[in-house]
């Protein structure tokens, strides 16, 4: 264990921990203020992730494809709201469980038609490939640092627009008290259909972003779905702040448990016994982190403010 | 309907299963003998999942992790060339109570969404745990080489084995009668429907909700066992996260809250998928959408169809 592969692998922690905090965030905000818990936010993930990589072939140019795969997860979020989950927002929590877990059927089989169910791989442009040397003997690739730069920029747009615009204003309003809010004169319903496409949007950049390092398949995006479940109750649901702490920490909880779990057993067990443990403590260590989170408390590491 | 034409109801419907294996001789179509035995085992967890989700209003998002830890026990077992139907059986039920146990005894502290998201990730941490295991098959399993062995009856024995399916499916329908009728049973239902009050009659309901759960895995412990026994391999994919929103189904199409609710919802789900997947390779395109109706036009299940409402 060096300096530089734990610098490496900090970094690669960090750029998981961006990713999760873009899902984290839509999915945190729509419980925030509609109260509805969607499963099938992965499904963005993974319509994004499709979308971009289309547009990138057909269109030749990695910009175009990410923002006409933005704005594609956008307008499918939209559809997705009026048509399907508008019903839902009274409904209690298990009916939103199992209409949306229903969707997701849905949107895994209509990918699949559409673009077989075989892996497909995203290229990276030549401007975004390659390494960068961050200092003497750490090569990175330049592409993760613009997920990380992205991710972060992101971020602090979100606090932006929620602690500092009109906008995020009656966002903020609209959590506290909706019939309040409704009663002032906002058109409620449209706030909520543009705070369901800002996150799906958020959730189709996260796909976008990850298809070039992960592949492009039906039902990525419930794998990722189940850890930002994790972020969440971690740092605690419908807060924006507990998100991004919740997002970080599993980030590199995660990163940093499969890459030194293994070598860090090693040194007490006997090398196969470490190989057999390793894996899977490394694989179980953000489900334990989150048991010892709840134990110490149940309401996550940042709760919102009510 | 009264409970007297419901006996009747049920009393057919289940004198109806015992018929199936005859017929399907009569008819040379061992394939539904296969089927219906397999909708049975899933029937019984479903029905565990029933107990606490529609009684005790715990809306668990990992039921599946017993499905899983039952086969597991019976599989390892088997591989280290342990294959005593009643020590396997045993470590099924007692692991998955513990697993239960352990699991409850965190999630129980919360609720609303985030049991349901605690529920679901646990499950999900085992799922990982048994694909990173690679003396058990990895993500590949294992073929299960010699089924329990139960000395008297032989589960070679396809006839043989779909009666104790049935005779368990019985079993676990009197007990969960029982059981929700059970002083135990009426804590567990007054802390749904009202916590508040139940705490001010003196009942703290975390250690009744406990139990349930407990309970509930272990039922479901058993159905793992039967599983794995009835498709003779072992997987991971017992414990997919999609497994726990179809024994959801189950129970929400059964209808919530009734005891023989789930065993239809079984039945509904899984020949609607047997069904739509003969017809067409896509049939999840159809099956999702559908699912989305029943949630929200078909609230009461086919329970509740059937036998009008109940409690």
């Amino acid at each position: 264990m060096n300096i530089i592969l734990i610098l490496e692998q900090t970094l690669n922690g960090l750029q998981l921990g961006v990713m999760l905090f873009l899902m984290a965030a839509g999915l945190t905000l729509v419980f925030g203020i509609m109260n509805l818990v969607n499963l099938a936010h992965g499904s963005f993930y993974m319509v994004g992730a499709y979308l971009a990589t289309t547009f990138y072939q057909a269109t030749g140019s990695f910009a175009l494809g990410v923002l006409l795969g933005l704005a594609g997860t956008l307008v499918v979020g939209i559809v997705v709201e009026r048509v399907a989950l508008r019903t839902l927002y009274e409904r209690d929590h298990l009916d939103q469980v199992l209409a949306t877990f229903g969707l997701i059927l849905f949107f895994n089989e209509l990918m699949a038609i559409l673009w077989g169910r075989a892996a497909i791989y995203a290229t990276l442009p030549g401007y975004l490939s390659g390494h960068v040397e961050l200092f003497a003997g750490l090569r990175y690739p330049l592409y993760r640092l613009v997920i990380i730069a992205v991710g972060l920029a992101v971020a602090g747009l979100l606090w932006f627009v929620v602690a500092r615009t009109r906008l995020g204003m009656l966002i903020r309003a609209g959590a506290s008290n909706r019939t309040m809010v409704a009663a002032l004169g906002v058109n409620i319903r449209l706030l909520y259909t543009l705070v369901f496409g800002f996150g799906a949007a958020l959730a189709g950049l996260a796909g976008l972003l990850s298809g070039p390092i992960h592949v492009v398949q039906p039902g990525m995006g419930e794998l990722i779905l189940i850890e930002v479940f994790v972020v969440i109750v971690i740092g605690g649901i419908g807060s924006i702040r507990g998100a991004l702490a919740g997002a970080l920490i599993v980030g590199m909880a995660d990163t940093l448990g499969r890459a030194f779990v293994r070598p860090m057993l090693a040194t007490v067990l006997s090398p196969t016994a470490a190989d057999t443990a390793g894996p899977a403590l490394a694989s179980m260590l953000i489900y334990l982190l989150m048991a010892i989170v709840l134990a110490l408390r149940p309401q996550g590491l940042f709760p919102a403010r009510t | 309907m009264n409970s007297r034409t419901r006996a009747i109801v049920l009393a057919s419907g289940l004198a109806l299963l015992a018929a199936v294996p005859p017929l399907a001789g009569l008819l040379d179509q061992p394939f539904y003998l296969d089927l219906v035995r397999r909708v049975m085992i899933f029937a019984i967890a479903a029905l565990s999942l029933n107990l606490i989700l529609g009684y005790g209003g715990m809306i668990s998002f990992g039921h599946a992790a017993y499905l899983g830890i039952g086969a597991y026990a019976v599989g390892v077992l088997a591989h280290y060339g342990i294959d005593n139907g009643f020590l396997q059986w045993a470590l099924a039920i007692g692991a998955s109570a513990l697993v239960a146990l352990a699991i409850g005894a965190v999630s129980i502290r919360t609720s609303g969404v985030y049991f349901i998201m605690i529920t679901l990730a646990f499950t999900q941490m085992l799922y990982y745990l048994g694909i990173s295991i690679e003396e058990f098959g990895g993500d590949d399993g294992m073929r299960l080489a010699v089924k329990s062995q139960f000395g008297l009856i032989d589960l070679n024995n396809t006839i043989a084995f779909y009666y104790l399916v049935l005779a368990i499916l019985v079993l676990f329908l009197f007990l969960g009668h029982r059981l929700v009728n059970s002083r135990f049973g009426m804590v567990i239902r007054a802390a749904r429907s009202n916590e508040a009050r139940t705490r001010s009659i003196g009942f703290s309901p975390y250690p009744y909700r406990l139990a349930a759960f407990v309970i509930a895995g272990a039922m479901c412990g058993l159905a793992g066992a039967l599983l794995v026994n009835h498709t003779a391999y072992l997987t991971p994919e017992f414990m997919n996260w999609t497994r726990s929103g179809e024994l959801m189904f189950m129970v929400i199409l059964g209808g919530i809250a009734s005891i023989a609710g789930p065993v239809l919802g079984a039945f509904a789900l899984l020949f609607l998928e047997d069904a739509l997947s003969g017809w067409t390779e896509h049939w999840q395109l159809i099956l999702g959408p559908l699912l989305v109706l029943s949630v929200l036009f078909f609230k009461r299940g086919l329970a509740g169809l059937l036998f009008g409402k109940n409690e």
